[in-house]
């Protein structure tokens, strides 16, 4: 603390750490010290089963945190996430079910479903020039009208036998949605922190008017970036219907809450301009140990949304903090 | 032929009519000063020719072809870069990754193209060092930097790609006394190499030290377009408060 050199030092240690990213070790001793406190706690915590427990209740909203990523690096928000969740495991169910198509035509039904949503909200944004927090915010209501209208409201159960293996099974004792979840966070923290993709999306939050001045073609990307949220969105429903085996049109209510809580919590800078997906990773499992903690104490699941909702304010009140220091604009 | 060529530029926002048909050209290997007052239209005029802006009217010719519509991307591919008067930096990302924004090197890894940090920070560091800049490591935030050195990583960036016109919107504003007599050589340098500059400046004395013509700019239109040779400083203020045209009204 005494030498020049330790704040560079430690920049250059921590950039290290996070691959160039933005994770922040806060992130690492937050979830670290939440285990051991759940430990003390509770006796079934540190179970293998209960572990496996904690991944695959992470996955769903896992998933969205990492399309969140893209977004909120971009200084953007997509609060229409929970609901493109649902429209997209329905119209999944649908396509299955009620019209007796092959299991994978449900599959890419429903991602498609969720990428033309997204692609509808970049278009809106970049066309219409509304904010993303308006047209995000009117898509969290149109999508879920839109999954209530297609299924009357009632869940659409029976999927095929494939889909229901990618949300029950255990392939090598590990359920398959956590390995989907660990697979997609690894292209998704190659597109971020090493294509032109992830650095524009990032660059676009930092500072937007001079990415465009350098060539970045700004319209483009952002639709390509709410294109890629809604079609995590759409990735998430299809676990979310597989693990429960029905097409839900009440699934993942709030989920934009816990995925926004989730990506801030890995570090990924609120304003914009520096993202993680290996924080957002360490971020959403924060918020499935807690979940998962309160539930093992046998607290109603009330609390859990308060708990949920003030750790996201919490973690913006620090990270405004944080960002106080340090940058020169 | 001149490298650059405007001819009758026009754009309006809304009401405001800020370029009114502008006319001027620019030689291979000269500096040309464009000066006027605040909202004289020189910023809009600058992001016009780097397709910032899109103009309503008039040609834009560079290099024998025309620019208008092309997208700033492209524009700087055709050779012409800007060095922004708020540098238009990322100033969360590194320096490397500041002079090689939009262009940033890639490689191939299983037919992804992934960024190359490494050799992009090589060759950053090599372009910091040919330019003198004291900037401690490429691998620093740009947000870090003192605003002299954030200026040094601007004119890096728009030096790196071998541009052939490089306009400077007030590159000196900012800067100490000392930094500003480096900016004035690098124009001089630029010049020598056969690359045009335009400098936009309020400064008159640096305009006429390294400019080889001087417009002025007022209310969107060019009142005045003179060698500064065969013209002063007075004369200039004097187009640029609007002086001349109030005695002939």
């Amino acid at each position: 603390m005494t030498s020049a050199s330790t704040p560079a030092a430690s920049a250059s240690w921590r950039a290290r750490f996070a691959g160039g990213g933005a994770l922040r070790l806060e992130s690492l001793i937050v979830l670290a010290v939440l285990c051991v406190a759940m430990t003390l706690l509770s006796n079934v915590f540190l179970s293998i089963s209960n572990i496996l427990n904690i991944l695959l209740s992470t996955s769903v909203f896992g998933v969205l945190a990492i399309g969140m990523t893209f977004v909120i690096s971009s200084a953007g928000i997509d609060l229409s996430v929970g609901s493109i969740l649902a429209l997209s495991g329905v119209v999944g169910a649908m396509l299955t079910s009620n019209l007796d198509l092959p299991w994978w035509i449900g599959l890419l039904g429903c991602l498609a479903m969720g990428a033309l949503t997204g692609a509808l909200n970049g278009f809106l944004i970049t066309r219409g020039a509304i904010p993303p927090f308006i047209v995000t915010l009117g898509m969290l209501g149109v999508a879920r009208g839109f999954a209530l209208v297609l299924s009357n409201g009632v869940s659409i159960y029976g999927l095929p036998p494939e889909t229901v293996w990618l949300g029950q099974g255990r392939p090598f004792g590990v359920p398959t949605p956590v390995i989907i979840l660990l697979l997609t966070a690894l292209v998704a923290h190659v597109l971020l922190a090493h294509t032109r993709f992830g650095v524009y999306a990032q660059v676009i939050g930092d500072n937007e008017v001079a990415a465009r001045a350098m060539g970045v073609r700004v319209e483009r990307m952002k639709v390509l970036i709410y294109t890629l949220s809604g079609l995590l969105s759409g990735l998430a429903g299809l676990l979310f219907a597989a693990r429960i085996n029905s097409g839900e049109p009440t699934a993942g209510l709030n989920y934009e809450l816990t995925a926004i809580t989730a990506t801030i919590l890995g570090g990924t800078n609120l304003f914009g301009g520096r993202g993680s997906v290996a924080g957002t990773l360490i971020g959403a499992l924060i918020m499935g140990v807690l979940q998962n903690g309160l539930n093992l104490m046998a607290v109603r699941p009330f609390y859990q949304q308060i708990a949920i909702g003030a750790v996201l304010i919490l973690a913006v009140w620090l990270d405004r903090i944080n960002s106080r220091e340090g940058w020169r604009r | 032929m001149s490298l650059l060529e405007l001819n009758d530029v026009r754009k309006t926002f809304g009401a405001i009519e800020a370029l009114r048909g502008v006319t001027f050209s620019v030689e291979a290997g000269s500096a040309v000063a464009l000066v006027g007052d605040n909202g004289a239209g020189k910023s809009t005029l600058m992001k016009t020719i780097t397709g910032v802006h899109r103009p309503d009217g008039g040609e834009i010719r560079f290099d024998g072809d025309s620019i208008v519509g092309k997208d700033p991307g492209e524009i700087r591919e055709a050779g012409i870069e800007m060095i922004y008067q708020d540098l238009a930096l990322a100033r969360m990302r590194d320096v490397a990754s500041n002079i090689f924004l939009g262009r940033e090197l890639t490689r191939s890894v299983l037919g992804i193209r992934l960024i190359d940090t490494s050799r992009m920070r090589n060759e950053a560091e090599a372009m910091i060092a040919r330019l003198g800049a004291r900037i401690p490591s490429v691998n620093q935030l740009t947000g870090q930097l003192s605003g002299g050195q954030q200026q040094s990583v601007a004119i890096a960036r728009a030096l790196t790609f071998n541009p052939k016109l490089v306009i400077m919107d007030e590159p000196t504003a900012a800067l100490a006394v000392r930094e500003v007599e480096h900016v004035l050589d690098l124009i001089r340098t630029l010049k020598r190499d056969g690359i045009s500059v335009i400098l936009i400046s309020h400064r008159l004395t640096d305009v006429f030290s390294v400019c080889d013509r001087v417009v002025v700019l007022r209310q969107g239109e060019v009142i005045a377009d003179d060698a500064t040779r065969s013209t002063s400083m007075n004369a200039v203020v004097a187009h640029i408060v609007g002086a001349h045209s109030e005695q002939a009204s």
